[in-house]
């Protein structure tokens, strides 16, 4: 079985985070493997698979000096994990509105109700400070069926006065 | 009838260029049916070119009859494919025997004419739209050297940078 881990790290955005990071765990002879890196808020965030032969110990020593440096903190898991295990969505959602606190839990809550299995979530802000607009793109899997989550956003749409669209997801594979 | 095996991507066969067909032999018949039972032995799988089974001749074969809600025109067998005209843009999700595990959002456009002989040798125009002209571009790409990860938009793109790569080296091979 492959030593893989979950590095979970964050820190104020700055260039050369991506390489200084993954040359550390190259250097340890780390396989990466699927990852999310992204900005939020001035921040650079990052969630990533690593395959490596040293132990979680060893790794966690070597990533703090360069982590230090760059003023970051970040956190280890030893994960039971593999590649080629995507799953595949068949439904993306997209909702927007007037930014307002609670939107995500209740829309997700209504969403999870109705049958969605979420597979990737990206949400945004936008507008002007003083009047915030909130956009999120939702993929996934319809485990109940269209019409079952298509009635749920309808119900969350005239609640809480947003916009809420479902659009079927038909993979072409050719 | 027979199976034939897929060549999968990085194999670099699957960037060259194939040339057309200009003998109708009792050679290609038995080729076509074989290129058929091919991709019919994938489930979900609607179309298939001959350069996936390392065969570089200019044959499509592409089939959505069993997803009713496209329109389409039945089990189609596109000999030296030319796109004669394309109107409108549609963004859609891809994925590629040749490409296993991963799938991506591709850019095609949403209707095009084309010309083509059928499987018989007999000249044939189509309009084609929607579902069935997205299958029918991805084919045709393949006569080309080009794979659906050559066409990536959006955040999850990650794979331009490496195809770029590919796309030096097919020149390096003439």
């Amino acid at each position: 079985m492959k030593n893989w881990l979950m590095l979970t790290l964050v820190g104020k955005d700055r260039p050369g985070i991506v390489s200084e990071v993954s040359r550390v765990l190259f250097d340890m002879k780390g396989n990466l493997g699927e990852a999310s890196m992204t900005r939020l808020g001035g921040n650079f965030t990052i969630m990533l698979m690593v395959c490596i032969p040293e132990n979680i110990i060893t790794v966690k020593e070597k990533l703090r000096p360069v982590c230090d440096k760059l003023g970051l903190s970040f956190h280890l898991d030893e994960i039971e994990a593999g590649l080629h295990q995507h799953i595949e969505p068949d439904v993306r959602i997209s909702i927007h509105g007037a930014d307002e606190p609670g939107i995500v839990a209740l829309a997700t809550d209504a969403l999870s109700e109705a049958g969605l299995n979420i597979l990737n979530l990206e949400s945004d802000v936008g507008g002007y400070p003083e009047s915030p607009v909130y956009v999120m793109h939702i993929e996934g899997v319809a485990s109940d069926g269209f019409d079952t989550l298509d009635k749920a956003l309808q119900v969350l749409a005239r609640e809480k006065g947003v916009v809420a669209r479902m659009t079927p997801i038909d993979t072409m594979v050719g | 009838m027979a199976v034939l095996d897929i060549l999968v991507y990085p194999d670099k066969r699957l960037t060259q260029v194939s040339r057309p067909v200009d003998e109708f032999s009792k050679d290609i018949k038995i080729f076509i049916k074989d290129l058929e039972e091919t991709f019919r032995s994938y489930p979900g799988c609607v179309g298939i070119a001959a350069p996936q089974v390392g065969r570089f001749e200019r044959i499509v074969l592409v089939d959505i009859s069993h997803k009713p809600q496209h329109n389409n025109h039945g089990f189609l067998v596109l000999i030296n494919p030319k796109i004669t005209s394309c109107e409108g843009n549609s963004l859609g999700r891809e994925g590629c025997l040749s490409v296993p595990d991963y799938t991506g959002k591709v850019e095609r456009a949403k209707s095009i004419t084309l010309e083509a002989l059928n499987g018989n040798g007999d000249k044939q125009e189509l309009k084609i739209s929607g579902y069935e002209a997205r299958a029918v571009q991805h084919e045709i790409d393949h006569l080309d050297g080009k794979l659906f990860i050559d066409r990536l938009v959006g955040r999850r793109n990650s794979l331009n940078k490496r195809i770029e790569l590919s796309t030096d080296l097919k020149n390096d091979n003439g």
